[in-house]
């Protein structure tokens, strides 16, 4: 038991001092690295809390995914660090107040209204020793509040769709291929076929006249163009 | 014996903690959102306790959904971020007065 109370003590104060940081550090990819902290050490005071299945989902999910996210923005975002941190301390004087008057509140709220003088009476019970948290909590998730499931469901694809089209732009150079213009284009969008009557040999240029075969050859390949043109008008 | 009142002491101090520092890192928009996480967090520790203290899952299950939101809500707020700073290079949340509010 002084084991557990030595933990948490341990945690906990780790925990405020990573908050600290993340309030105070004057370089946000500090205040991400502080927030990882104090998402490690509430997973361990979740533990010590037998909230094992959520202690896990939050090291896994926050840790692992927003966390990183975070990171992707701050370090792609390039933010002029220096310009937002010399205001650090225009505004600590109304922070501290208003800190004072809620930590005022909420210690009144939980320590001298809550009816017991001594902090042992509202101790844990010792759950019995075949609890599975993570059996107990699928129990519940998939049977009453099933509803509630899979609406969260739609929210994360949701938050997929919008973050996608919100962060998505179209350069305007960009060459991407278009594929349903290229499914629906047809033959005589492409190639245009033009009539023309058969040119004398004189007008074709500077070739040379007294190569052999010419003659054959240029209305071979005259013939079949001209025979094109007149199928496709058909 | 550690017990309940512990654990809502220490949330207390991390909500005041992040509220203190939304009010500090006003300019920020990014420590905005970390403040919010953490806001998220005492939540979070709130409901695990009284869960643990009740014996009742509920408290969990509704630790869940409020996770799941959290990790809507970051992906939203930082594709909005990323947009805001492609258009006006900065993240000051003073020159974000375009509607006048």
């Amino acid at each position: 038991m002084l084991f557990q109370i030595i933990l948490f003590y341990l945690f906990a104060a780790v925990l405020i001092g990573a908050a600290l940081g993340v309030v105070f550090s004057r370089n946000p990819v500090h205040s991400i690295m502080y927030l990882v902290l104090a998402f490690f050490q509430s997973a361990m005071l979740w533990l010590l809390a037998e909230a094992e299945f959520l202690a896990i989902v939050l090291v896994l999910v926050y840790v692992g995914a927003v966390m990183v996210l975070f990171l992707f923005v701050v370090m792609m975002l390039d933010v002029n660090v220096e310009s937002i941190s010399r205001q650090l301390t225009r505004y600590a004087p109304l922070a501290t107040g208003i800190a004072f008057i809620m930590a005022l509140a909420l210690i009144q709220l939980i320590w001298l209204r809550s009816g017991t003088e001594d902090p042992s009476l509202g101790a844990f019970q010792p759950n019995p020793a075949d609890y599975d948290n993570t059996k107990a909590l699928g129990a519940v998730l998939y049977t009453e509040h099933v509803y509630a499931f899979e609406i969260a469901a739609v929210i994360l694809l949701l938050a997929i769709v919008a973050a996608i089209t919100l962060t998505m732009r179209r350069r305007p150079g960009l060459k991407v291929q278009d594929i349903s213009k290229q499914v629906a284009v047809r033959a005589k969008d492409r190639v245009r076929v033009v009539k023309m009557d058969a040119e004398p040999k004189e007008k074709m240029g500077a070739e040379p006249k007294e190569k052999m075969g010419t003659e054959p050859m240029e209305k071979m390949g005259v013939a079949p163009r001209e025979k094109m043109g007149a199928e496709s008008k058909e | 014996m550690i017990g309940l009142q512990h654990y809502l002491t220490l949330s207390a101090m991390l909500f005041v903690l992040a509220i203190a520092g939304i009010v500090i890192n006003r300019r920020n928009l990014i420590l905005l959102l970390m403040c919010i996480e953490l806001m998220l967090l005492a939540v979070n520790f709130n409901f695990i306790a009284f869960s643990r203290h009740l014996g009742d899952e509920t408290g969990q299950v509704f630790v869940f959904f409020i996770l799941t939101v959290a990790a809507a809500e970051a992906a939203i707020g930082l594709a909005i971020l990323v947009v805001l700073f492609r258009n006006r290079r900065s993240i000051n949340v003073d020159e974000l007065n375009t509607m006048k509010g």
